[in-house]
């Protein structure tokens, strides 16, 4: 299995020279299975340019799956060229907006109302379905098997473990460590603990032995506690320790926060790989950066 | 009676919460800094914001592999600002008006459901319960009689006549409500919950609270449910609109190893336990 990061940047693209290295658009991954089949994980502006690559493919069936449709990891899709091209297949797989009930078409749809888009959602000539995901369902195609996870963040947001012929590789889309919401002298202190840590080893359990575990590492750990509890990302430490105890091979530390520079990026990344005393038996931690291919 | 049709969930979808519950909502959510604890508390306070809030994160379009069977569990799994957005939704629909063509004190109605809740979950304790666990006890306690709220808003004229019937008659309001319309506000309730795919324990709790005595093998749930109900009765606490409750069955009686009396002294001070029930349905 191979895949390639499109876009590692998080909340909103951030081209200019500062961020140059690792790449300024927003989130979007691919993968080719072991028959070369292709998934693409999020939409967001990274999307843009890969579409421009698969040109040679069409007609091409893509499978594309959705962590959540916050703009960051949507917005690229309007301009996502084989959707232009009659012949291709694309089935867009993601959760459905719980508070308001609609369906991923619905919301998806609405970013190509008029205001927003010159062309119709109806107009577009591939052939385009929309799946709505359940917890754990499994999607399969080719060699290819697709799970999910629902993860924390402020709309449900699925991460995905994709596997194909015996490799692995999860992505968290965008999540933030559930974190106890009474003080520990709450009454509810406890309980409320026990239901986080049941969560927190479902999610282990996802990550789970994985060769690719691609993380939202949105913020360093003392910007998080000052002023981005809740938020909905998370932190190098916290990445840092879920890869340890999922004893994942390697771990791509991804979602950029949108304010900083490359060097400010590798700094804070130098300073979590010491401050957590990463050894030979650890995984191989690695900064995302937009462009670079990998194998799982 | 075909009481469940879809003009009913529709209108039941639209339902507003309780004025209490709306107003402390739209309160923290006006602050930048809203409390997560907080806002819980007032969800798992206002019995229609906490069945919304349950529906949805049970809902079958999203398939969660495990139950969610209290507010707080809800959180940790779909998220606070997910809980925020419902609670916001639906108090954007408007409030539960006091005044109603049943006649039927929606105040002291909301104090009788949070009493309930609070000795379903003292109880809880008393006989073992799981600290993590008793946030159910408290949801099943607090949501009892959710049938009631749309009997009110749905069939005023029905339910005004059973409450009527059964004070002259002396009878209990389940079996008023049985003589004229065939079912109860037990059945109503536990039938919308299945409808909304809630946990199944939680159905359970809600269609036997006035019958886990004819069940060959009650769960514990509903066995507290029921007693905890006749407790708020006895102790004259909010008022249900059920003026001759039946006695605790002697089967249940024998499975808790008390008696309403016996519980009552069990659960010592019911001033305090009362206390945040009061604070909140008196505001
Ligand atoms: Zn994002
Ligand atoms: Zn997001």
């Amino acid at each position: 299995m191979r895949f390639k990061f499109w876009g590692v940047r998080g909340s909103i693209a951030t081209p200019g020279p500062k961020t140059v290295r690792y790449g300024g658009n927003t989130t979007c991954i691919e993968i080719r299975g072991a028959s070369n089949e292709l998934v693409i994980l999020d939409a967001g502006t990274g999307i843009f340019q890969l579409g421009n690559t698969l040109a040679p493919e069409f007609p091409i069936n893509i499978n594309i799956f959705l962590s959540h449709t916050h703009w960051d990891h949507i917005q690229g899709l309007p301009m996502f060229s084989p959707i232009f091209v009659p012949g291709n297949k694309i089935t867009i797989h993601g959760a459905m907006d719980i508070v308001s009930q609609h369906s991923v078409k619905e919301v998806l749809s609405r970013q190509m109302e008029h205001a927003y888009f010159p062309v119709k959602e109806t107009e577009l000539a591939a052939e385009l379905s929309y799946v709505d995901l359940q917890e754990n369902d499994c999607i399969e195609f080719g060699e290819t098997r697709v799970t999910n996870c629902l993860l924390n963040h402020p709309v449900l947001n699925f991460g995905y473990r994709v596997e194909s012929a015996g490799k692995s590789l999860v992505f968290t889309g965008d999540h933030e460590w559930p974190y106890n919401i009474y003080d520990q002298t709450d009454p509810e202190y406890g309980a409320y603990q026990e239901i986080i840590n049941a969560r927190r080893q479902k999610i282990i359990d996802f990550f789970k032995d994985v060769d690719a575990l691609i993380i939202d590492t949105s913020y360093d750990d003392i910007e998080y506690e000052q002023s981005k509890v809740g938020w909905g990302h998370g932190t190098f430490d916290k990445s840092i320790a879920a890869a340890k105890e999922s004893s994942v091979k390697k771990c791509y530390l991804t979602h950029h926060e949108p304010t900083r520079s490359d060097d400010e990026l590798e700094d804070l990344y130098f300073a979590a790989l010491e401050r957590n005393d990463i050894s030979d038996s650890d995984p191989e931690f690695i900064l995302a950066k937009e462009g670079v291919e990998f194998l799982a | 009676m075909q009481i469940i049709h879809e003009d009913l969930l529709a209108m039941v979808e639209a339902m507003p919460a309780f004025p209490q519950g709306v107003s402390k909502v739209l309160d923290l959510c006006s602050k930048a800094d809203c409390s997560p604890k907080d806002l819980v508390s007032v969800v798992e306070r206002d019995p229609v914001l906490a069945m919304r809030v349950l529906k949805l994160v049970n809902s079958p379009f999203i398939g969660l592999s495990q139950p969610i069977s209290s507010i707080s569990h809800g959180v940790a799994y779909v998220g606070m600002n997910t809980i925020k957005n419902i609670a916001l939704t639906v108090a954007a629909i408007g409030m539960l008006p006091r005044e109603n063509k049943a006649n039927f004190d929606m105040d002291e109605f909301l104090q009788h459901s949070l009493g309930t809740a609070a000795v379903c979950k003292r109880m809880a304790g008393l006989k073992g319960v799981k600290e993590t666990n008793s946030a159910d006890y408290f949801l099943a306690g607090l949501l009892h009689d959710f049938g009631k709220v749309i009997l009110v808003r749905q069939m005023p004229d029905q339910f005004s006549e059973a409450l009527e019937e059964a004070q002259k008659k002396k009878l209990a309001l389940d079996a008023a409500e049985r003589m004229i319309y065939k079912i109860d506000h037990a059945e109503i309730g536990a039938v919308l919950a299945a409808h909304w795919a809630l946990p199944e324990g939680l159905i359970r709790a809600i269609r036997y609270h006035h019958s886990a005595g004819d069940l060959s093998n009650p769960s514990l749930l509903e066995q507290i449910v029921m007693a905890g109900n006749l407790v708020v009765h006895r102790l004259g606490f909010g008022s249900s609109g059920n003026y001759y409750p039946a006695e605790l069955p002697k089967s249940i009686i024998k499975n808790l190893g008390m008696n309403i009396d016996e519980i009552i002294s069990a659960i010592g001070d019911t001033d305090s336990l009362f206390a945040d029930a009061k604070a909140f349905a008196s505001t």
